[in-house]
C-alpha cells in the first residue's frame, strides 16, 4: 500500500486503462499538455500517451459529449471531462437522451462506454456556477451509472469500473477532495459498483454520505464517540447502481438513518435514500430519519455566505442528537 | 458515370423507399402503426444519391424522419415495418419505433428524435475512425431546422478542426414542421454556413439523385482520403405535412404543385428513358417487384407478435459489469 492524493489516484486509473486499452481516449477543454485539466487530474497524460488521444477540445460541452457518443458507439472508449458539474447542463441531451438511452431504444443493439468526469461541490467561492451538486439529476436518469467516490481507493478503483464496463458512467469528483490523501494497494484492482462502503462501523446511528460529506461524517462520528454515540458511516459509492441493501442492512442494525448530502434537499439524493429505508425498513426504525442537506438554494459566493448553506459537522451532529 | 447497374439498383431504392411510405401511411390509417410517423416521401433522391456512395462498413446517423435513411443504408424491410408496428421481431423489439430505428451490422447508428442531435454523435464516429486509423466515413443526415441548433455550430466546428471524415448532409425540405425557413434564417442557403468552419458547403438539387450523387462522391472521397469534411445542402420537399396529421395548410399550393412536378422517382425515370437504361416494361416489372418486397415485409410485421409487457424493463443497462469485480 502507499499514499496518494485523490487526484493523483484519478490519474493513475485513467494512465494505467489508457495504457492496457488502446481504445481509451481522454477529450474535454484544456486537459491537454498546457494546463493538465482545471484540477491537475490529466496533467502528464498528453505528454506520454500524445495530443490524439489526450485532446483538448474547444467550449463545446455538447459536443464533447455528442463526440464522446459518437465514438463510444463505434468501438472507442472515451473518458470526456466537463471542466464544471455545473457546465453539465450545456450538455444534458447528450447525456441523459443520447448516452443514456441509446441501449434501450435501440433495443440493445448497441451500448456507449463513455465515462464523463467532472466536479462537483461549493467550499471554493466560485459562486452559484461552479459549485453546485447535481447528482440527483442524472441519479434521475435509467441507463446511466453515477459513480461518487469519497476516498482515493475507491477513485481510482471506481473510475477503472467505469472505464472497463459497457454503460456510459457519470462520474462525480468533488473539488474539496483532489488533494485528499489515503492508501491505495501497489497492484491493480477495481472497485464494484453498487457495492457500498461502510467507512466506520457503528451500532446507534446509520450516517448515509457521499463525496466530500463522508469526511464530515466521520469526523463527526468520531466525536460523537467521545460521548458515547456509536456511529456507523455507510458510503454508497454509486449513486446508481445503489446498494440498497447495505443502507437497509445498516438501519437494520442502528434503528436510526441520518442521511447527509451537499445537494438540494428537496427531490435530492438523500431524499431518494430516506425513501428507500421508509418502503423497506420502517419497523426496524426507532426514530425518524434525518436529512442534512443544502437548503434549496443556488450557492453563494460570500464566505459566510456559502459556509451556511452547506452541511457541516455541526448540523450533522445536532440531526444525530434529535433522533439518538 | 454512374454504371448502368448501380443506377438501376439506385432507381429500385427509391421505389422501394416511396413504396414502403406509402405502406406506412395506409397502415396508420388502419390503426396499426402507434404514435406518429415522419414520411421521407418526396425526399428519396438525398438519402439514396448519398448512401450509393456508402460501403456498408460506412456510418450514418438519422432524423425523426429517418425510414428513407435507413432503407438506402440497406435495413431489412421487414425488421423496419416490424419496428414501426411495435412489434417484438423490430430492429429495436420495440423500444424505439418509427423515429428510432438502428442497425448497427450496417453501419446504421440510430435515429435521434432530438433535432440536431446526431450531428455530434456522426463527429464522434468520425473521431473513433481517424483514432483506429481506418477509411470508413461517417455521413450525418439533418434538416434545415437543426442548423439553427447550438449541435450544428460545435458539431462542425469540431470536425473541420479535427479534419474528421464525415459528411454533413443537409435535407432543406424549406419547413421546420410549420416554420418556414425565411422566418428564422436571414439566409437562404445553408450551404453558406460551411465558410464558418472553413470547410466546403455545396448546394445541389436535392430531388436530382444524380446530383446528389455527384456532390456526395466529392465528399466521401475527400473524407475518406482524410482531407476532411464537407457540408451538402441538398433542396427538397416532402410529399406530405411534418407528421401524420398536419395537412401542410401552412405551404402555399403553387409552392406544393411546382415540387411535385419536380418529383425525384418521376425525374430520375424520365432520366433513365433518355438514358436507354429503363424501358417502360421494366418500369412495371420492377414496381410489382418492390410492392412485392414492401408487402411481404407488412405481412411480417403484421404476424409478429407485439413484446411481452415486462420486456419493458430489459435492455436499460449492459449487464455484464454490473456490480462485479473484473
Amino acid at each position: 500500500m502507499r499514499e496518494v492524493t485523490v487526484r493523483d489516484a484519478l490519474r493513475e486509473a485513467l494512465r494505467e486503462e489508457m495504457r492496457r486499452d488502446k481504445t481509451v481516449f481522454l477529450l474535454g477543454e484544456d486537459i491537454g499538455r498546457y494546463w493538465g485539466g482545471a484540477f491537475g487530474v490529466t496533467k502528464g497524460l498528453a505528454e506520454e500517451f500524445g495530443d490524439e488521444r489526450v485532446r483538448d477540445t474547444p467550449i463545446s460541452e455538447s459536443a464533447i459529449i455528442g463526440v464522446g457518443v459518437g465514438a463510444a458507439v463505434t468501438g472507442m472508449r472515451p473518458v470526456a471531462e466537463i471542466m464544471f458539474g455545473d457546465l453539465s447542463a450545456l450538455a444534458m441531451d447528450q447525456i441523459c437522451n443520447q448516452a443514456a438511452k441509446i441501449r434501450y431504444m435501440f433495443g440493445g443493439q448497441a451500448s456507449a462506454p463513455l465515462v464523463v468526469r467532472t466536479p462537483f461541490g461549493a467550499g471554493v467561492n466560485i459562486a452559484s456556477h461552479h459549485s453546485q451538486s447535481l447528482e440527483a439529476w442524472f441519479m434521475h436518469t435509467p441507463g446511466l451509472y453515477v459513480a461518487v467516490p469519497s476516498t482515493p481507493y475507491d477513485a481510482k478503483g471506481l473510475l477503472k469500473t467505469a472505464i472497463r464496463g459497457s454503460n456510459p458512467v457519470f462520474f462525480v469528483e468533488h473539488k474539496l477532495l483532489y488533494p485528499v490523501k489515503g492508501m491505495i494497494p501497489e497492484e491493480d484492482y477495481v472497485a464494484p459498483f453498487g457495492v457500498a462502503d461502510i467507512k466506520r462501523e457503528g451500532s446507534d446511528v446509520s450516517i448515509v454520505a457521499t463525496l466530500y460529506m463522508v469526511h464530515k461524517a466521520l469526523a463527526t462520528a468520531e466525536q460523537l464517540n467521545k460521548e458515547g454515540i456509536s456511529a456507523e458511516v455507510v458510503d454508497p459509492r454509486t449513486l446508481a447502481p445503489l446498494d440498497k441493501q447495505a443502507i437497509v442492512k445498516s438501519v437494520k442494525k442502528t434503528g436510526r438513518l441520518v442521511v447527509v448530502s451537499e445537494d438540494c434537499k428537496t427531490a435530492g439524493i438523500s431524499a431518494e435514500i430516506a425513501a428507500t429505508v421508509a418502503e423497506e425498513a420502517l419497523d426496524y426504525l426507532d426514530a425518524p430519519i434525518r436529512r442534512v442537506a443544502e437548503p434549496d438554494t443556488p450557492i453563494p459566493f460570500s464566505p459566510t455566505l456559502e459556509k451556511f448553506v452547506i452541511p457541516d459537522e455541526k448540523s450533522i451532529i445536532k440531526a444525530v442528537k434529535e433522533i439518538v | 458515370m454512374v454504371e448502368n447497374k448501380k443506377l438501376l439498383e439506385m432507381y429500385h431504392q427509391m421505389l422501394t423507399i416511396r413504396f414502403f411510405e406509402e405502406k406506412v401511411f395506409e397502415l396508420y390509417g388502419q390503426n396499426l402503426v402507434p404514435g406518429t410517423i415522419h414520411l421521407y416521401a418526396g425526399e428519396e433522391a438525398v438519402a439514396v444519391g448519398v448512401c450509393a456512395n456508402l460501403r456498408r462498413d460506412d456510418y450514418i446517423t438519422s432524423t425523426h424522419r429517418g425510414h428513407g435513411h435507413c432503407i438506402a443504408k440497406g435495413v431489412r424491410l421487414d425488421k423496419t415495418m416490424a419496428e414501426i408496428l411495435g412489434r417484438k421481431t423490430g430492429y429495436c423489439k420495440g423500444k424505439g419505433g418509427s423515429m428510432h430505428i438502428a442497425d448497427f451490422s450496417i453501419g446504421m447508428l440510430g435515429a435521434s428524435a432530438v433535432v440536431g442531435a446526431g450531428i455530434p454523435i456522426a463527429a464522434g464516429a468520425g473521431l473513433s475512425i481517424k483514432l483506429r486509423g481506418t477509411d470508413q466515413v461517417a455521413v450525418c443526415f439533418f434538416g434545415e431546422g437543426a442548423s439553427n441548433q447550438g449541435t450544428f455550430h460545435e458539431g462542425i466546428n469540431l470536425a473541420a478542426v479535427w479534419s474528421l471524415p464525415v459528411v454533413f448532409v443537409c435535407e432543406n425540405n424549406l419547413y421546420a414542421m410549420g416554420t418556414r425557413q425565411s422566418r428564422v434564417m436571414t439566409i437562404e442557403n445553408i450551404a453558406d454556413r460551411a465558410a464558418a468552419y472553413g470547410i466546403p458547403g455545396v448546394m445541389v438539387d436535392g430531388n436530382d439523385v444524380l446530383a446528389v450523387y455527384e456532390a456526395a462522391r466529392v465528399a466521401v472521397k475527400r473524407a475518406r482520403q482524410g482531407e476532411g469534411p464537407t457540408l451538402i445542402e441538398c433542396k427538397t420537399y416532402r410529399l406530405k405535412g411534418h407528421s401524420r396529421f398536419d395537412p401542410a395548410a401552412y405551404r402555399p399550393k403553387e409552392e406544393v404543385e411546382a415540387w411535385l412536378k419536380k418529383d425525384p422517382i418521376a425525374c430520375f425515370q424520365t432520366k433513365l428513358f433518355e438514358m436507354g437504361v429503363l424501358t417502360e416494361v421494366e418500369v412495371l416489372k420492377m414496381v410489382q417487384e418492390v410492392r412485392k418486397d414492401v408487402d411481404e415485409a407488412t405481412k411480417f410485421a403484421i404476424e409478429s407478435p407485439f413484446p411481452e409487457p415486462q420486456e419493458a424493463l430489459e435492455d436499460v443497462y449492459a449487464t455484464e459489469e454490473s456490480a462485479t469485480t473484473k
